[in-house]
């Protein structure tokens, strides 16, 4: 039987992959976006699943909006990614070094 | 019954509305050569809005099923937003024309993102909060990477985007745990389950995300990162609007949450808001001081100012979240006025950022020298000023709640950071001869950094009411 557990671990590995992917990664900042998307799909799994499991439907319904916020949101990182490299010339997540923090 | 819930969010509603209709006619009409036109009307708006928000009818009205709380606390952070966007977008004009970098886009994309702040602060569930914050951040993005053709700005804006979107995908994964555990999103449901006994674990770490995520929207250490580069690669105008409204809103987020929600757990987060407190007091004083270039050292100034701001949250007490509005507001004041006074820096027409460009300031402008040697002695927190008054209420509100210890390590964060503040003052007035600054002078500018130069000093009497209406604010949010 597959309970509420198995669920939330799957959305929370899915997530901690989300923010390695952000973390570890050097080559390029088209992954970093698919890393974001890949922790708010995580946390749709978990809003979906808590939803079913207390019978409630609220839950989906702001995973509704998370999809559509998510969707604005790759959209935006892009148009300034196609900025940056217009500027740049390359997109590689070492590059981004103009300003030392 | 629809009526009522719009009535509510009516100043919302306008703000977007208008903003939608301004880039629909902006599209077809002149574009770019309107944008001085829409700079003028949007800013005039905002501070009408703010006026009729502040002169409204007081009391606290529901909307939308309970999902958005209009009250005493949302008005006066509406306020302090629609004031200080306005302030910013006026300053912004003369600059940003001279320089190309005007486009009918900037006033209403602050719009936009004004809208989502008082969404921000009125919200009363985590679907309402994710919303407000989203509508906010998307538009910073973009106001970020505003000047199109300039590495500096996009490499700010893409740097923004990608630690917002992951500490948004904190937040969310905070409020999806939150959900599940206390089985609803209102804010007066989840303060109900945290009521029988202790909070659970789920609800735990729902909570510590949700801080996490929250603490990166007010950049508190070690959530600060993206701070100083975005602060540095941003056009200054836009910089001066990071540095004031969106600040204001997250952390009457933050008090929104912590007291509306986990009101009743005030020990389970007490000790993590004195703990982002702490770092960022003491980041905020020791990393500015190797900055030489004025915006990054705002950058380091502002994350100190947070953690005092968070200090008074940390009490958990009402006292406590009076003086982080009193904070807020006197901090916005400080940097409308700072940021004035960086946006007149210049040499042949380009915008200077260096610190020793200051040298010997004050024997060309004694004015705005004075002016800004007042605002730096208020950002120290030295006596007289206002800032000081400012520190003494968040000291006052962690000893009275028993965190003398974060009130002592403040007083030794603010001693540190008076160094840096004192060295801009001291290039302005005994620096060497150097290279000097163009004496330029814009009069709205001017009008600003002396009018919050004057308002460090008059404030003194009775801190222009704010004090009286952040206990007022206060009172509705923590019973």
């Amino acid at each position: 039987m597959i309970g509420l557990e198995h669920y939330l671990t799957v959305a929370a590995t899915l997530f901690v992959i989300g923010i390695f992917g952000l973390f570890l990664n050097r080559k390029n900042v088209i992954i970093l976006l698919m890393s974001i998307e890949l922790m708010l799909l995580a946390v749709n799994i978990n809003l979906v699943s808590f939803s079913s499991f207390l019978g409630d439907l609220v839950g989906q319904v702001f995973t509704l909006f998370v999809l559509t916020v998510a969707a604005a949101e790759a959209a935006i990182g892009l148009a300034i990614l196609v900025c940056f490299f217009r500027n740049r010339g390359t997109i590689a997540v070492e590059d981004i070094n103009v300003m030392k923090g | 019954m629809i009526q009522a819930d719009l009535t509510v969010i009516l100043p919302e509603v306008v703000l977007a509305v208008y903003a939608m209709l301004a880039l629909i006619v902006a599209v077809y009409t002149s574009k770019d050569r309107l944008a001085p036109t829409l700079v003028w009307t949007t800013g005039a708006l905002m501070a009408l809005l703010g006026l009729w928000i502040m002169t409204g009818p007081g009391g606290t009205r529901a909307a939308f099923g309970g999902m958005i709380l209009d009250d005493g606390f949302a008005r006066f952070a509406k306020v302090a937003i629609l004031f200080s966007a306005a302030a910013v977008l006026v300053m912004s004009q003369e600059y940003m024309s001279r320089r190309g970098l005007l486009r009918f886009e900037y006033p209403l994309l602050v719009t936009l993102a004004a809208v989502g702040m008082m969404v921000m602060v009125s919200a009363s569930d985590l679907m309402v909060l994710y919303m407000g914050l989203e509508l906010q951040s998307l538009a910073l993005y973009v106001v970020a990477a505003l000047r199109r053709d300039s590495v500096k700005s996009t490499e700010a804006g893409l740097k923004y985007f990608v630690l917002g979107a992951l500490s948004s995908g904190l937040l969310l994964y905070g409020a999806s745990l939150v959900y599940g555990y206390a089985g609803t999103t209102l804010f007066s449901g989840i303060i109900q389950t945290a009521q029988h006994g202790s909070v659970s674990v789920g609800l735990l770490f729902g909570l510590v995300f949700l801080i996490s995520g929250m603490a990166f929207k007010v950049s508190a250490v070690p959530f600060h990162m993206w701070t100083p580069d975005v602060y540095e690669g941003s056009p200054t105008p836009v910089t001066a609007f990071f540095a004031t409204a969106p600040k204001v809103a997250a952390m009457a987020l933050i008090a929104r949450v912590l007291h509306d929600a986990f009101g009743n757990a005030v020990a389970d987060w007490s000790q993590v808001i004195a703990l982002l407190s702490l770092l960022s007091m003491f980041l905020g004083a020791v990393a500015a001081i190797g900055q030489r270039d004025i915006k990054r050292l705002m950058a380091y100034s502002s994350i100190a100012h947070m953690g005092y701001a968070l200090m008074g949250l940390a009490a958990g007490t009402a006292f406590g979240v009076q003086s982080m509005l009193i904070y807020m507001a006197i901090y916005v004041t400080m940097n409308l006025g700072t940021f004035a006074f960086i946006l007149m820096m210049e040499k042949d027409g380009k915008p200077v950022t260096d610190i020793r460009a200051l040298n010997m300031y004050s024997k060309r402008e004694p004015g705005k020298a004075l002016a800004m040697l007042i605002l730096m002695f208020s950002m120290a927190g030295v006596p007289p000023m206002l800032g000081f008054f400012g520190k003494f209420y968040v000291l006052r509100a962690a000893y009275e709640g028993g965190l003398a210890w974060l009130a002592i390590a403040g007083v030794v964060a603010s001693v540190i950071a008076a160094f840096y503040y004192l060295r801009i003052v001291y290039y302005m007035y005994f620096g060497e001869e150097g290279e000097e600054l163009d004496t330029h002078s814009s009069p709205v500018l001017w009008v600003v950094l002396t009018g919050a130069a004057a308002m460090m000093l008059l404030g003194i009497v009775n801190m222009f009411g704010v004090e009286g209406a952040a206990a007022a604010a206060a009172a509705t949010l923590v019973n």
